[in-house]
Formats: C-alpha cells, sequence, structure tokens
C-alpha cells in the first residue's frame, strides 16, 4: 500500500472518529469548539517549520524557501496561540448557579 | 544538528501521542464542566507536536522557525486576551483565513523545497496543488466573512448576473490548471491555480448576507480543517490528517446543523448560491393588521407577577451590547421568586454558540439557559416571554404559512406562552424581510426602544416596585 492510500485509510477513519466526537459537544459550548478547532487546525505548523527550517541555499542568494515558511509559521503560531487563549477565557467564563 | 538516535518512529509516536490529545480535547467539550481540562490537552497535545518536529532531522536550521512561532505567540496571544466577546464571530474568521494562507505557503514551500531536490512525482504535485487551493478558498472566503461580520464590508448579499456561471467556469478553469501543473512542473502554473482559487473564495461568499454567517463560519471552519488535511497527505504526515479530518467534519457537523436550522440546503450554502430567493413582497392585498405597544412599566409589572418567565435573545442584543442589563433583571426577578429560563435558537447570532458565551460573560450561569429543543415543550406552561432582538426565529409563520420563505424552519414557539413581549427598535422586519406572524397575535406586544436602553429601564422599574 503506497503512503497515499494509508495517508486515505486514516483520514477516512478521523473522519468517523470526528463526526462521533463532535456530536457529544453541547450546543452550548459551540463557540469554544470553532475556537479550539481553529487553534488545532494550526497544526499545518509542522509542515511551515519544515518549509522555514529548510537548508540555506549554499550561493548566498535570497532565501526564499525560508521567507515564505517563517510566514506560514508566524500565522499558523498566531491561531494557536490565539485559538487556545481565547477558548480557555471563553470557558473559564461557563459558571454554574452558586 | 543530527539527533540520531530518534528514528521515524519515534516522531510517528509522538505525533500519535499529540493525536490522541486532540481527540480528548474535543471530547472534553461535551460539557463546561470537563472543557477546560479538554483545551488543556488539547494545548499539551499541540506542544508534543511543535517539539517533536523541533527535533525532525529535516529541520535543519532554527532562527526562521523560532521567530515566527515567537512572533506568532506575542500576536496571538495579545489578541486573545484583548478581543471583546461580541467580536468573536470576526477574530474566528479571521483566524480561519490565517490557517488558509498559511496552508498555501507550506505548499508553495514543500514544492520549491523538493523541487531543488529533485523529489517530485504525479501523486505528490496533485496534493500540493490540492492542499493549495483549499487553503486559498479558505483565505479569501474567511477575509471576505470577516469583513463583512466586521463591517468593513457591507453584509448585504453582492449577486449579479451570471454568479453561477462564472464559479463554475473559474472551478473548471482551477481543475485543469492543477492538472497542468502536475504534468508540467511549472510553478507559474501553481501560482496562477492558487490565484483563481483565491479569487474563487471570495465570489463564494459575497453572495451571503450577514444573518447567514453562522453558516458560513461553520463552512470556513470545515475548509480550514480540510485544508490542514490536505497539507498532511503532502507531507505525509497522519497527525495533519487525522486532525485536519477531525477540524473538517467538526465544521461540516456544524454547518449541517446551522443549514437545518435555518432552512437551507447544504449544497446551495457550498456553491455559495444561496442569495438566490427572490426577496418576498408582502402581500399588499392583506388588511393592514395592527400590532400592540407596551410601555416598559407594563413588562416589568407582568415579569414580576409571572411565576415562569422565559427570555429570548438574539443578535440585537449582542448588537446593544444588553447581556449585562439582562443578567440584573434576572437577578430581580430570581429575588421576586419568579422562575427565569433563556432559549437559545441554534442561530441565535453571527456563530454558532455565540448568545452562550454572551450570556456567560455576563455571568448568567449555564444551567438555566437552555436549547431550543429542551424548551419548545416549555412555553405553553410559561406566563410571560421576553424577546429581546430576535426576529425570524420566533416568527410563527415559519409553522402555519406554506408560502413564507421561513416555512419549514424550526422556530422557538414563544408563541404558545400566556404574554409575549418583544423588544424592539421598529416595526421593520426580521433579517430575512418577513412580515413576523407573531406581533400581531392577541397575546403579544412590543415594546420599543433600543435593546439595553429597554432592560436598563425594566431593571430600574423592578428595583423601584421592590
Amino acid at each position: 500500500m503506497s503512503p497515499s492510500m494509508v495517508g486515505l485509510y486514516v483520514f477516512v477513519l478521523s473522519c468517523f472518529v470526528g463526526y462521533h466526537v463532535i456530536w457529544g459537544v453541547t450546543p452550548a459550548l459551540h463557540t469554544p469548539l470553532m475556537a479550539v478547532t481553529n487553534a488545532i487546525s494550526a497544526i499545518v505548523v509542522v509542515g511551515a517549520m519544515l518549509v522555514a527550517g529548510h537548508e540555506s541555499p549554499m550561493d548566498g542568494s535570497l532565501p526564499l524557501i525560508q521567507i515564505i515558511g517563517f510566514f506560514a509559521v508566524l500565522l499558523a503560531s498566531i491561531n494557536i496561540f490565539g485559538g487556545f487563549v481565547v477558548t480557555n477565557r471563553i470557558l473559564a467564563m461557563f459558571k454554574k448557579k452558586t | 544538528m543530527e539527533i540520531s538516535f530518534l528514528t521515524p518512529d519515534h516522531f510517528a509516536l509522538a505525533y500519535l501521542v499529540a493525536t490522541i490529545l486532540f481527540v480528548l480535547g474535543l471530547k472534553g467539550l461535551s460539557g463546561p464542566k470537563t472543557a477546560l481540562k479538554g483545551n488543556l490537552y488539547a494545548m499539551i497535545g499541540m506542544a508534543i507536536a511543535l517539539v517533536a518536529t523541533f527535533l525532525n532531522p529535516e529541520v535543519r536550521q532554527y532562527s526562521w522557525i523560532l521567530a515566527g512561532l515567537l512572533g506568532g505567540a506575542v500576536i496571538g496571544t495579545g489578541i486573545a486576551l484583548k478581543i471583546e466577546m461580541t467580536a468573536m464571530p470576526q477574530l474566528v474568521a479571521a483566524l480561519h483565513s490565517f490557517v488558509g494562507l498559511s496552508a498555501v505557503l507550506v505548499a508553495a514551500g514543500t514544492f520549491l523545497a523538493h523541487r531543488d531536490s529533485a523529489e517530485l512525482n504525479g501523486v505528490f504535485m496533485a496534493e500540493i496543488a490540492i492542499g493549495s487551493f483549499i487553503g486559498a478558498l479558505t483565505f479569501t472566503g474567511s477575509l471576505v466573512a470577516f469583513g463583512k461580520l466586521q463591517e468593513l464590508l457591507s453584509s448585504n448579499p453582492v449577486i449579479f448576473k451570471g454568479q453561477h456561471a462564472l464559479n463554475a467556469l473559474l472551478g473548471f478553469a482551477m481543475i485543469a490548471l492543477c492538472g497542468a501543473f502536475v504534468l508540467t512542473e511549472s510553478f507559474p502554473l501553481f501560482l496562477l491555480m492558487t490565484g483563481i482559487a483565491l479569487l474563487l473564495g471570495i465570489l463564494l461568499i459575497i453572495p451571503i448576507g450577514g444573518a447567514d454567517m453562522p453558516v458560513v463560519v461553520s463552512m470556513l471552519n470545515s475548509y480550514s480543517g480540510w485544508a490542514a488535511a490536505a497539507t498532511g497527505f503532502t507531507l505525509g504526515n497522519n497527525l495533519l490528517i487525522t486532525t485536519g479530518a477531525l477540524v473538517g467534519s467538526s465544521g461540516a457537523i456544524l454547518s449541517y446543523i446551522m443549514c437545518k436550522a435555518m432552512n437551507r440546503s447544504i449544497i446551495s450554502v457550498i456553491l455559495g448560491g444561496f442569495g438566490g430567493e427572490a426577496p418576498t413582497a408582502i402581500d399588499p392585498n392583506t388588511p393592514q393588521k395592527r400590532a400592540k405597544s407596551a410601555s416598559v412599566e407594563d413588562l416589568a409589572f407582568m415579569l414580576e407577577n409571572a411565576q415562569k418567565a422565559i427570555i429570548v435573545p438574539g443578535y440585537g442584543m449582542a448588537v446593544a451590547q444588553a447581556q449585562h442589563s439582562i443578567k440584573e433583571v434576572l437577578e430581580l426577578l430570581q429575588s421576586k421568586g419568579v422562575e427565569v429560563k433563556f432559549a437559545i435558537h441554534p442561530v441565535a447570532g453571527r456563530m454558532p454558540g455565540h448568545m452562550n458565551v454572551l450570556l456567560a460573560e455576563a455571568d448568567i450561569p449555564y444551567d438555566v439557559v437552555q436549547e431550543m429543543e429542551e424548551i419548545n415543550a416549555e412555553f405553553a406552561s410559561t406566563d410571560v416571554t421576553f424577546v429581546i432582538g430576535a426576529n425570524d426565529v420566533i416568527n410563527p409563520a415559519a409553522k402555519t404559512d406554506p408560502k413564507s420563505p421561513l416555512y419549514g424552519m424550526p422556530i422557538l414557539e414563544a408563541y404558545r406562552s400566556k404574554h409575549v413581549f418583544v423588544s424592539k427598535r421598529s416595526m421593520k422586519a426580521g433579517y430575512a424581510g418577513v412580515d413576523n406572524l407573531l406581533f400581531y397575535y392577541d397575546n403579544c406586544s412590543l415594546v420599543f426602544g433600543d435593546a439595553k436602553g429597554t432592560c436598563d429601564k425594566l431593571a430600574n422599574s423592578l428595583k423601584e416596585s421592590h
């Protein structure tokens, strides 16, 4: 089985996991759900880091790939921190009757 | 720096742990009690993923990465700490656009890096192309959604002739360029394809109006997940594929819930076509009916003598920032022994769960806040229902008038309670441009004025009668 085929298996099974987990989320928490999925979809940061950490060009030319990678890391990182922090803020507000 | 004792299996194992923590994080959101812990799990998962990637021998230098991560940490945390809760929909839209653009940049960067080392093949190229165009659609689509939510753009639908034909044409052009890119490995073709995807992202979202934003925001949430999954295919990384699939299905489910609650077909949303219905003119032949109006004092009197009251908040409450005044009203009524509950329609506000967050922000305990399915049976035994800034979601036409564009949409059955008071700024129709039949019911009275002003006055008259 080719790596892409393995990926496809993982993908399809993960969709089923997602389907079942997400229907269990209470509607009252749909906003924090969006905020936290926002944060974790920034997992593209893994790809961004591989691009930004690419070996520099030997001839001293403009490190185009690394610059592209830097912006990708920056954007994903804004998402990670912004998403998690704001989720935390929202969830901390949900209180029971005292 | 080479760390030779770490094999690819070690990384895969670390990524698996991160995956498990992400799933547990989402599972935590099944209730407010476990949610904070869930968020912590997800954060740990992300930290593990970051550290593992740092140690990956493919990473040859750290300066660009560290600069990006630190910059993002400062900007992201800064925004997240300062943002007003009413601005959450905008923030979420902006964050979606970042994921989209990041995915485009990763696709471009990965392509250039692999071209340099001459490691390209057809499947890989196709994965790059798909990752880039989903990312690009997410990016500009979310920017337009952000612009509409932030009111930088008009929230009215932008509709023009041949819109669908143009979108279809661009869609086909994009797919054709995708194929050409895979065959020729030409970077300019990649850029052209991505450019068309960027344009398409704009065109798909501009025909969608302000109150339909809950659907759009959920759909873009889903796209941002699919973009991450596509990037995972490119990199052959199962963590990205799994996480992308989780986020993608989350957004898809939210879109489905929103579509159902708004009477929209999911297909027309994906195709960006739901500005298409002709605006419904109010039938000029119907006899001019009259709605009753009531003063805030009448409302206060009715509320404090009620046994049970339900408050229905809508987007108008968010606009007027009335949630804190409502909290005061809630406490005064509770101190008078009135049982008060809140009823939330799934599409109230501009994003799923918007009202719940605003009420939580005002310190209103979540156990008095109920969803539509839970509370609809209770309206019949309710003395007073007070509607603040909601309109279409309480329109009985959705049940009684097959000609109404709202027909079939599930509503909060406020009309069943003994008395309904609706706080309203004017007699204007709701977002859907449909006259609200409820206003002409005998048990309904309108309280004119801004939502916050009305709530403040209401709190005052409740205090006076103490």
